[in-house]
């Protein structure tokens, strides 16, 4: 059998085309591999008869040269996309046994383009993580760890998908991305991570966490893997009422974008304190790999940055404590029964979410109730409008922005634990870009001394995901590995 | 600004969430320094800026007011921890 683990989407597309193999073989060499690797823990729920069955029809697609774009390819699919009769539970006790009778909009986008699914990826609970530790479903492992001989977090929230791509066990993954779950778990395990603009990925069916910041968007090895999954994945879907009707472009135009010319901002306030040294020379490095293409570098300035992290904890965990109302026990999930519909209430949703979502949700209320709504809720929305300004004032001056994607490289599982104010700080760096409805990309740029990988994260303009996927090529071209 | 258990208590009461001892004991400590750190947003001028609610600035669009009905009462009711005759069931919320 051939050995596909270092097979990227785009070669598995070729080898597929050209009958150098099958993917029913793709499809099985993955779920031995997934077998294998049970250790890492990287998906909750497997769906491999499924698989073997979609793989079949692909391969007969393939014969009678009906091949749709991802025809054959087998992936990991984020396991807050609900699908159609296979449980999908948000890594949460509560929605332990919840088997959806829909699918969401991006899983279904996926199928139509002939995408395998091998099963459904761990995940922090409802999103809410930066480490893949608040999962039900225990924590999941960062494969680079053993280059270590250390258990390292893979990051989160979508942990387990990037742990998969990055141990071989699927071609790519479906994130989601509230405040960096897509490109902080990519930067932490080696991988490209992209969050398209908001409103580009529908979000019907994708379990809500904070709605006006979740866009998912897509995990893989490779820049093009990252345009080819994306296509498959966006839509205008009448089905959710932020979903844009923007006109969709080919996305694989990414590679006939030239860089000379282009302006690209080095933002100083993302110069924080507590910025690893080594990723403070692989940024050093990305603005001269940048340069000598040709573009032109220049020093922006977005000064309410320091302002994003408190803002997001403001307004994200209000909007969950709205979106998690849903989960009462009654109509679906897990349920602690009691004599009185309060109590069943409360002992349910006590005994059903885990302690970082029960944090949030705290939080959440709290800053929505009577008298605080103004000097915090309100507040958060207000300073939300100052940061976003910030880059539309900066795009008047760039075409991009060049930042790290992370403050630190992937950290022992166990450590950051006691205080959560320190796991949140994990994304720092990558909640301005969602805060402002951005897209994002992070790509490998380098290694620690210990060659640990380092991701650097491109922000563009609103639906300009074509400048974020060029730019990221070029890192890919001159990064020397 | 400062939480203290008889807040723990009245938030956890508007969220729908039992909470021991134990986990209000914890949450006081870690609201306080939760809340204590966003607290300095308190410093951000924001006199004439508009609360922004959404990024996304393209007008929604109006359907035609028609009943569209997807799933049939079975399937929604088969996640249910307890139906009967076709209806969730709860405790007696009535006498």
């Amino acid at each position: 059998m051939n050995d596909f683990e270092n097979l990227s989407i785009s070669s598995a597309i070729e080898g597929l085309a050209n009958k150098n193999f099958t993917s029913l073989e793709l499809t099985e060499f993955f779920i031995k591999k997934i077998e294998k690797h049970n250790d890492l823990n990287c998906f909750i729920t497997s769906t491999f008869d499924k698989a073997i069955e979609m793989a079949k029809i692909s391969d007969q697609k393939i014969k009678e040269n009906e091949t749709r774009p991802l025809e054959g390819i087998p992936i990991g699919m984020k396991d807050l996309f609900c699908t159609n009769g296979v449980r999908t539970t948000a890594g949460s006790k509560i929605l332990e046994n919840f088997v959806p009778f829909y699918e969401s909009t991006v899983s279904n986008n996926l199928w139509n383009s002939g995408a395998i699914m091998l099963g459904k990826t761990n995940m922090d609970e409802f999103a809410m993580g930066s480490a893949n530790t608040t999962s039900f479903f225990g924590n999941v492992k960062n494969p680079l760890g053993s280059k270590v001989n250390k258990e390292l977090v893979p990051g989160g929230s979508s942990g387990g998908s990037a742990s998969a791509v990055s141990s071989g066990l699927c071609l790519g993954s479906t994130g989601s991305d509230t405040g960096g779950s897509i490109r902080q778990p990519a930067s932490f395990c080696g991988l490209v991570g992209l969050k398209p603009t908001y409103g580009r990925c529908s979000r019907f069916g994708m379990i809500a966490f904070a709605s006006s910041l979740d866009q998912a968007g897509p995990i893989t090895k490779t820049v093009e893997d990252s345009a080819l999954m994306l296509q498959a994945m966006v839509s205008f879907d009448k089905r959710d009422s932020t979903s844009s009707r923007q006109s969709i472009p080919d996305f694989s135009d990414y590679k006939k974008l030239s860089i000379k010319g282009k302006r690209i901002g080095i933002p100083k306030e993302y110069m924080i304190d507590g910025l690893n040294s080594d990723i403070k020379k692989i940024w050093d490095s990305g603005i001269s790999w940048f340069k000598s293409e040709g573009a032109e570098i220049l020093e922006i300035s977005l000064p309410h940055t320091k302002s994003a992290l408190p803002t997001y904890y403001i307004i994200a965990p209000a909007e969950a404590s709205a979106n998690l109302a849903r989960y009462d026990g009654i109509r679906y999930g897990f349920r602690h029964n009691a004599d009185d519909l309060n109590d069943l209430y409360e002992k349910t949703r006590g005994l059903g979410f885990g302690k970082e979502v029960k944090r949030r949700l705290m939080i959440g209320t709290y800053v929505l109730s009577a008298g605080y709504y103004d000097a915090y809720y309100l507040k958060a929305l207000k300073v939300r409008k100052l940061i976003s300004q910030d880059f539309e004032d900066s795009f008047k001056k760039c075409d991009l922005i060049l930042t790290p994607t992370t403050p630190n490289v992937a950290f022992p599982i166990g450590e950051k634990q006691t205080n959560p104010i320190e796991m949140y700080l994990n994304d720092v760096l990558t909640v301005p870009a969602s805060l402002a409805g951005l897209p994002a990309i992070s790509v490998p740029s380098g290694f620690n001394s210990e060659k640990l990988p380092i991701g650097l994260q491109l922000i563009g303009k609103p639906f300009d995901e074509i400048s974020v996927l060029g730019a990221g090529a070029v890192i890919e071209e001159l990064r020397g590995f | 600004m400062s939480i203290d258990n008889s807040t723990v208590k009245k938030v956890a009461k508007l969220a729908r969430i039992e909470i021991n001892e134990e986990e209000e004991t914890t949450l006081i400590t870690e609201l306080n320094n939760i809340l204590g750190w966003v607290d300095e947003l308190q410093q951000v001028n924001t006199d004439s800026v508009e609360p922004m609610l959404s990024v996304f600035n393209e007008s929604m669009q109006m359907r035609e007011d028609q009943a569209e009905s997807n799933f049939d009462n079975s399937q929604i009711l088969d996640n249910s921890p307890e139906s009967n005759a076709g209806f969730f069931v709860v405790p007696k919320v009535v006498e």
